[in-house]
């Protein structure tokens, strides 16, 4: 009896020992461009593990049962007449039961550092009226609040194109550019059916809805260009609904920004 | 004594076609009427699958080269409805529930033979009326969700009658859900208590009443639906001042239970199969029972964990996170109860355990990405795209189309008195477990690096990860190669099986395979413990 639990402790030790090194040293993510990414990717890497350990588990269990009392030729008649141990049921519906309290409770921790939990800005400055229902996007803090003065950014999308308006250079892009490590803040608006903003770098997605407008802070870490992708079936050219994001340095930024602006006009 | 419940007694027997002629009339019969379920079923998942395989031909290439745009969204469209409302919820409520039902209460019909038998009548011609609505003006093309506007804007003929459609087939499923409401509860045989039923009762009683509460909600939203397509009416049309996400809370309040409608008979019939082949009680009936009752309760509360993208305020998503987490609770005890019905057991290695083995590996796979998938976090990164295809995919295709597969290989010998080839059974096993894994495991690294869902063309870097997924969808369509043959041979030649060659305690074989018209030739014996193996009872004779 003691071998056999020496056996099963090792081989239960030998499944997290696999499923935490596979969890640290497989990555399945892509690039990390946002303040959300790293958190995000906290909480992948988590629950893979808790995945794996759970997985490999039964999946042990099952395969060595099918071994292990497999029946042999020259067997006659049935198993043991077990129906049941009350325990081990209590067990097995309460273990459980913690593990999903703790990672709910974890993934609300997650979600609140994302900003998830905040009261979206209801003074958006580009707001039309005050009655003007606003449908909540993620929204994001970051640690140094630099991000009082907001980049604002309206995204219009319509069948199969993003634009996207810069109101205070007063002119329309079809590449989003932002400056690194700058809170953007984006007002979302679709002209016809659904459609949705998703940047997999950035490791956030919000639908763009027709007639209720979404609201998307971010703030990008890295330079570069990556994706925007349309992510809700939109019509027969949504898988070519795509554009970019051009995360540049500020002056680059700045350069770009003041090329494309256009004079106010005061009527 | 005698059963006095008999509503076969009506039925005036010399007016039925005898031999095959009575698969296609309008029997009264529930052994009739679960084999026609069945195979109308099984061609419909020839259909579906051969889509399934149009699809993987155009992923195998990143630019949209196979067939046009416009056609690519009809047949993703339609795969998703073959899929669900001709396949899985016919097959394993109608055509096992059918069936079996009767049998398991000690009944020798189901409550309301004719309702049993117009609820089946529905499916052939709303989905022959289905596949022909391409050759209208196209099928329709916004998904099996058919999220307005996009619902609204597309062409109008394929969206009407793909409405229509639904509406009859989910007719069809609530006079089903009624039906075996009202058999298990009211045709138990004199003696049988409830707790004494089959776990499959239990399953099929849970499914049907989450039909019978959530299908109508379906059905009433796809009407306003409709007003909105033809009468240019503004319930969901934002034009109008409607509110699509609306549509969206009513249509999952219908289609999130529409996934226990498809899993939680599998879980009856693994329940079934599991005990016989390892020659051992199921494990924790008490619990099994409970804990079918409590995923009715929490599947009908966690419908907007589809929605955690479409503007959902923040409380909502943290409740629906909380409510959807919780289901892994009684699912995860189902599981672990039937790896403990396997442990001590004497298991035979046959198609039938084969097949629920590799369910219960699958199912668990796609449990954990779906209690990764209830985290608003992690969803917000993943929704709408591979990672949720190959979720559900390891839910319905590895969890409820196994268990279908492996209850044919346990089933067939009942229903035909002939046995299925094992070395074919056990080959469509090898190539359906490798085939499905190839295919779907990748799609969970597309989603999670960029791959958004109902897409014909992508981002050239996947391309190598789609082919091997499509060489998976290959060896799935392969698969049925050996299956067919098999079904075909062992009508043919098959092994003559006996009343009962896996020694089965369980109702259904405690009679003449194939059973004769009235169940049994006397009585409906008793059985208080489907169960009994490894006890007095189960001794070989």
């Amino acid at each position: 009896m003691l071998n056999k639990n020496i056996y099963l402790i090792l081989i239960i030790s030998l499944v997290f020992a696999i499923s935490f090194w596979i969890g640290f040293n497989v990555n399945l993510l892509p690039a990390e461009a946002s303040i959300n990414a790293p958190i995000y990717d906290e909480l992948f890497k988590i629950l893979f593990i808790i995945g794996l350990i759970i997985f490999i588990g039964m999946t042990i269990a099952v395969i060595y049962s099918l071994f292990k009392f497999r029946k042999r030729n020259d067997q006659i008649g049935d198993g043991i007449a077990l129906e049941g141990n009350l325990s081990l049921e209590i067990v097995w519906t309460i273990i459980p039961s913690i593990i999903v309290l703790l990672i709910g409770l974890y993934s609300y921790n997650i979600y609140d550092r994302m900003g998830g939990m905040k009261e979206l800005n209801h003074n958006h400055e580009m707001m039309s009226s005050n009655t003007e229902k606003i449908w909540a996007g993620i929204s994001q803090t970051s640690g140094n609040e630099i991000a009082i003065n907001n980049l604002s950014i309206e995204v219009s999308a319509m069948q199969f194109a993003f634009l996207f308006n810069y109101p205070k250079g007063n002119f329309i892009s079809g590449e989003l550019h932002v400056p690194v490590n700058q809170k953007v803040s984006m007002k979302m608006e679709s002209k016809d059916v659904i459609h949705a903003f998703w940047v997999p770098e950035f490791r956030i997605k919000q639908d763009i809805i027709p007639g209720q407008p979404t609201i998307l802070n971010f703030t990008p870490t890295k330079v570069g260009k990556y994706p925007i992708i349309c992510a809700e079936l939109c019509g027969p050219y949504h898988g070519g609904m795509r554009a970019s994001i051009i995360v540049e340095e500020e002056s680059d930024y700045n350069e770009w920004f003041n090329k494309n602006k256009k004079p106010e006009v005061n009527l | 004594m005698t059963i006095s419940i008999d509503p076969q007694k009506t039925n005036n027997e010399s007016l039925q076609p005898k031999g095959w002629l009575r698969y296609f009339s309008f029997s009264l019969d529930h052994k009739v009427i679960g084999i026609q379920y069945l195979v109308c079923g099984f061609l419909f998942y020839l259909i579906g699958g051969t889509l399934a395989s149009a699809i993987r031909i155009e992923l195998a290439s990143p630019m949209s080269d196979f067939m046009p745009r416009d056609v690519y969204n009809q047949v993703l469209t339609l795969h998703g409805t073959i899929m669900i409302f001709l396949w899985i919820v016919p097959v394993v409520n109608g055509a096992f529930g059918n069936y079996l039902i009767p049998f398991y209460v000690g009944a020798r019909d189901m409550a309301f033979p004719r309702l049993n038998a117009v609820a089946f009548w529905l499916i052939p011609p709303s989905g022959l009326m289905l596949v022909a609505s391409y050759f209208v003006e196209g099928a329709a093309q916004a998904g099996w969700t058919a999220y307005p506007p996009l619902s609204i804007t597309t062409p109008q003929s394929g969206q009407i009658i793909w409405i229509l459609s639904v509406l009859l087939l989910g007719g069809s499923s609530i006079f089903g859900g009624i039906n075996f409401i009202a058999t298990i509860i009211k045709l138990r045989r004199p003696g049988l208590k409830l707790m004494q039923l089959p776990m499959y009762c239990w399953a099929m009683l849970g499914t049907s009443l989450l039909v019978v509460l959530s299908t109508p909600v379906l059905a009433g939203t796809l009407i306003l639906l409709s007003f909105d397509i033809i009468a240019n009416t503004g319930f969901f049309n934002p034009v109008l001042g409607g509110n699509v996400v609306v549509y969206q809370h009513l249509f999952w309040f219908y289609s999130h239970p529409a996934v226990y409608i498809m899993v939680l008979p599998a879980f009856g019939l693994v329940s079934e199969i599991l005990p016989v082949h390892a020659r051992k009680p199921l494990f924790g009936y008490t619990t099994m029972v409970f804990s079918v009752m409590g995923i009715v309760v929490l599947g009908l509360v966690v419908w907007a964990h589809h929605m955690f993208t479409s503007g959902t305020p923040p409380w909502m998503r943290l409740f629906f996170t909380i409510a959807t987490a919780f289901i892994a609770v009684p699912t995860g005890i189902k599981f672990f109860n039937w790896v403990a019905t396997l442990w001590g057991g004497k298991i035979s290695i046959n198609s039938a355990m084969l097949f629920s083995c590799g369910f219960i590996i699958n199912f668990v796979f796609g449990g954990i990405t779906g209690v990764a998938l209830a985290q608003v976090p992690f969803d917000i990164h993943v929704h709408d795209t591979y990672f949720v295809v190959a979720h559900f995919h390891y839910i319905v295709y590895g969890g409820t189309v196994f268990i279908i597969f492996s209850s044919i290989y346990h089933w067939f010998p009942k229903v035909t008195g002939k046995m299925l080839n094992e070395k074919l059974g056990i080959l469509h096993f090898i190539i359906t477990f490798i085939g499905f894994n190839l295919c779907f495991a990748p799609q969970h690294w597309l989603g999670l690096n960029g791959m958004p869902r109902r897409v014909a063309e992508y981002d050239p870097q996947f391309q190598f990860v789609n082919q091997i997924s499509s060489l998976g969808a290959l060896l799935m369509a392969i698969s049925t190669i050996p299956f067919l043959i098999n079904v075909f041979l062992s009508l043919r030649n098959g092994k003559d099986a006996g009343d009962n060659p896996w020694n089965a305690l369980t109702p259904e074989w405690l009679t003449s395979s194939p059973p004769p018209v009235e169940n049994w030739e006397g009585e409906a014996p008793l059985v208080e413990e489907p169960y009994g193996y490894g006890k007095e009872i189960s001794e070989p004779k």
